[in-house]
């Protein structure tokens, strides 16, 4: 992008500016929602908290319930933004969100299975993880076995049928599991949540998505030119199998981590990228931060709606989808601005 | 990073009030509580009744509001508890800042002590400071759960006494039971749903009351697979029940009409029976200590001729000991009138 050509100027804000206030703003919301929530507590009363100052209990609200709450929303925002950008560009379509090939559907399987057999809760989130890992896996054994020139539509229709079949196991085990105990559990992880979140449930996911991150930071140049089609990437000296199957292992395990650690939470992989678009174009070196850095706030912002809107948690796969899916209809009907 | 984890180190260590029990769960977990325990968070459905029958006054809310039916079957400030949601499984509905808003003395559930509970209840009882205690929810398991509760709760002479009910309870069925062979006990089917199509299997938490009372589960597969599951017509045709049980209105408003069900032995001889389910259901929904008032009047319905009791006297006996409710002449006679297939709705 940009190399040679001189005569391309964009009206853009420059990206060091745009990722320092968008990390300012991020830091702003952070330090906003950790004064936010159902047990009151006056800004004096948290910072004396946060000092280790204050209160038992409030020390308690702060340090083991908001802190890793706010935490992980950061965390899981970010991860599924930027593994969204990476799928879109590896796919070259807009309309391509993280559990494209079968993330969500394998990881709400091991977690299901895993509530199933009354597991703790850390073999839980193992079993999620797994379960998402093994079934993209899975799509891309069977999608290099199959011969089709176009390896990308073979990759989404294999990961379309993996989904469809990990769905089902998971159906069938939500008929068998106790209604009391495991069924709200197994409806709760499948709508994704933050509530209960603890620090050590973040702790093993945060390098996981930090690993997967360097390789997407890296290989910015060839998802770029992946992202003009196969033949042209050949052209330009692209191995388009290796990086193409580079893209998917990082992106996957990016989404899996976080998968397991929240439950399914979708759309914010599909809409975020859209928006990080619209401000510092396709350029996957520009759009990664920048989508990671939004896709961070939003949850942050949704996930904080979530917890103190009602006197109950609110799961945050409808949350995402009540606020994600009108905004995703008015971007559409702004036409395709935005991708190149 | 370190320094952050040293902290909530330190914060998970339990900052002792001067008096503190000891008390031993039904998981084996050793939990230190307070000498006074005036508040008590349920963790779900289940927990919420049996802390309801023990010590009303401690209860800080219900897990979900009770509906305008319910609310005459419990004694009169609970009934406005607050609506709390549930700490069950992993992201359950209740949100911890709240639960540490109440400052409950004490959290309790009751039902599962397998794995993924013990170490919820591990995990936010380091989160939040506040003690955990899991009682087993197993029916048999009822006047050991009893016993543990009203020790948490320092109503021990309470715990005792109604530990003492149900045990009396147990033990006049199974006197009954002594003489009557398994082959000859009623082949009971417990049908769940407008359709009635959803039972549960022999084993499951939902259907224990069955086996008690002295029925044999038609759903039996040997114990292949638990819990609730979804069967079809043709398979309630092999197993011809000869006693059906529900607490669906709708079910038991179609049965008698429908052709399909024409043909089943229970639905020949009349044999169905529909529960009530105020304040809560007599035979499950939830499985707590409400199963015990369906564990009486089914000893009626199936051992009419050797059980000794009044449904009459046994629901106002009941409510009164273990609901605080005296029982209005009007109040009771709907809840027979329900038990009898008319149901108030």
């Amino acid at each position: 992008m940009g190399r040679g050509t001189t005569t391309t100027v964009r009206l853009r804000p420059p990206v060091l500016t745009l990722t320092g206030g968008l990390s300012f703003c991020l830091a702003a919301l952070a330090f906003a929602a950790v004064m936010i929530g159902p047990y009151s507590l006056s800004p004096a009363q948290t910072l004396a908290a946060l000092l280790g100052q204050g209160d038992r209990q409030a020390e308690i609200v702060i340090w083991n319930i908001r802190l890793p709450r706010v935490a992980a929303a950061l965390l899981v925002g970010a991860a599924l933004a930027a593994a969204g950008a990476s799928y879109q560009a590896l796919f070259r379509n807009p309309l391509v969100s993280p559990d494209i090939l079968g993330v969500s559907a394998g990881a709400g399987l091991g977690a299901v299975a895993g509530i199933f057999l009354s597991l703790p809760v850390a073999a839980i989130q193992a079993s999620a993880f797994v379960g998402g890992m093994v079934a993209v896996g899975f799509v891309t054994l069977v999608a290099s076995m199959v011969q089709n020139t176009d390896r990308t539509l073979t990759l989404v229709l294999i990961g379309v049928v993996i989904g469809a079949l990990a769905g089902a196991a998971t159906s069938l085990l939500k008929v068998m599991a106790d209604p009391y105990d495991q069924l709200p559990a197994i409806t709760f992880w499948l709508l994704g949540s933050l509530a209960a979140i603890t620090t050590e449930d973040i702790l093993p996911a945060l390098p996981i998505v930090l690993i997967g991150l360097v390789p997407l930071a890296l290989l910015r140049w060839r998802i770029n030119v992946l992202s003009l089609g196969d033949e042209e990437a050949r052209a330009l000296g692209v191995e388009v199998g290796r990086t193409r199957f580079l893209v998917i292992a990082a992106a996957t395990l990016i989404t899996t981590s976080v998968t397991a650690l929240a439950g399914v939470v979708g759309w914010v992989g599909l809409v975020i990228p859209h928006i990080a678009r619209m401000l510092v174009g396709p350029g996957f070196g520009r759009l990664l931060p920048v989508s990671a850095l939004i896709g961070a706030g939003y949850l942050l912002i949704v996930d904080t709606l979530a917890r103190t809107i009602a006197q109950v948690e609110v799961p945050l796969g409808i949350l995402t989808a009540v606020i994600g899916a009108p905004f995703f209809v008015w971007l559409l009907a702004r036409g395709r601005q935005g991708w190149s | 990073m370190r320094l952050l984890l040293t902290f909530l180190a330190l914060l998970a260590l339990p900052i002792l009030p001067a008096e503190a029990r000891t008390i031993v769960d039904s998981a084996g977990r050793t939990v230190e509580v307070p000498k006074d325990v005036n508040t008590v968070f349920a963790a779900g459905p289940p927990a919420s009744i049996l802390v309801y029958i023990m010590k009303p006054e401690a209860l800080t809310g219900w897990p979900r509001a009770l509906r305008p039916e319910e609310r005459d079957y419990i004694a009169e400030p609970f009934r406005d508890l607050p609506e709390t949601g549930r700490i069950t499984g992993r992201g359950g509905e209740a949100n911890l800042e709240r639960v540490l808003e109440i400052e409950p003395d004490l959290i309790i559930d009751f039902g599962s002590v397998r794995d993924t509970y013990v170490d919820l209840a591990n995990r936010v009882q380091e989160q939040t400071g506040i003690p955990y205690i899991l009682i087993d929810g197993r029916f048999e398991n009822t006047p050991e759960a009893l016993r543990i509760l009203g020790e948490a709760l320092g109503v021990p002479e309470r715990g005792e006494a109604l530990a003492v009910d149900v045990e009396a309870t147990f033990a006049r069925i199974e006197a009954i039971l002594q003489d009557v062979p398994e082959e000859e006990r009623n082949r009971v089917y417990l049908a769940r749903g407008p359709e009635g199509l959803e039972t549960g299997m022999k084993g499951s938490i939902n259907t224990e009351i069955i086996e008690r009372v002295g029925g044999r589960n038609v759903a039996d597969d040997g114990g292949a697979t638990r819990g609730l599951v979804q069967t079809s017509m043709e398979q309630v045709i092999v197993v011809n029940p000869d006693t059906i049980v529900t607490w669906d209105p709708n079910f038991y408003g179609m049965v008698f009409d429908d052709p399909l069900w024409q043909g089943i032995d229970a639905v020949q001889t009349g044999r169905v029976y529909l529960s009530p389910t105020a304040p809560f259901g007599w035979i499950d929904r939830p499985p707590s200590l409400n199963r015990m008032m369906g564990l009486i009047w089914m000893a009626g319905l199936l051992y009419p001729d050797k059980w000794q009791g009044d449904l009459r006297e046994d629901t106002r006996a009941f409510y009164k000991l273990y609901y605080h409710v005296d029982l209005t002449d009007d109040e009771l006679e709907r809840l027979l009138e329900w038990a009898e297939g008319r149901p108030p709705l």
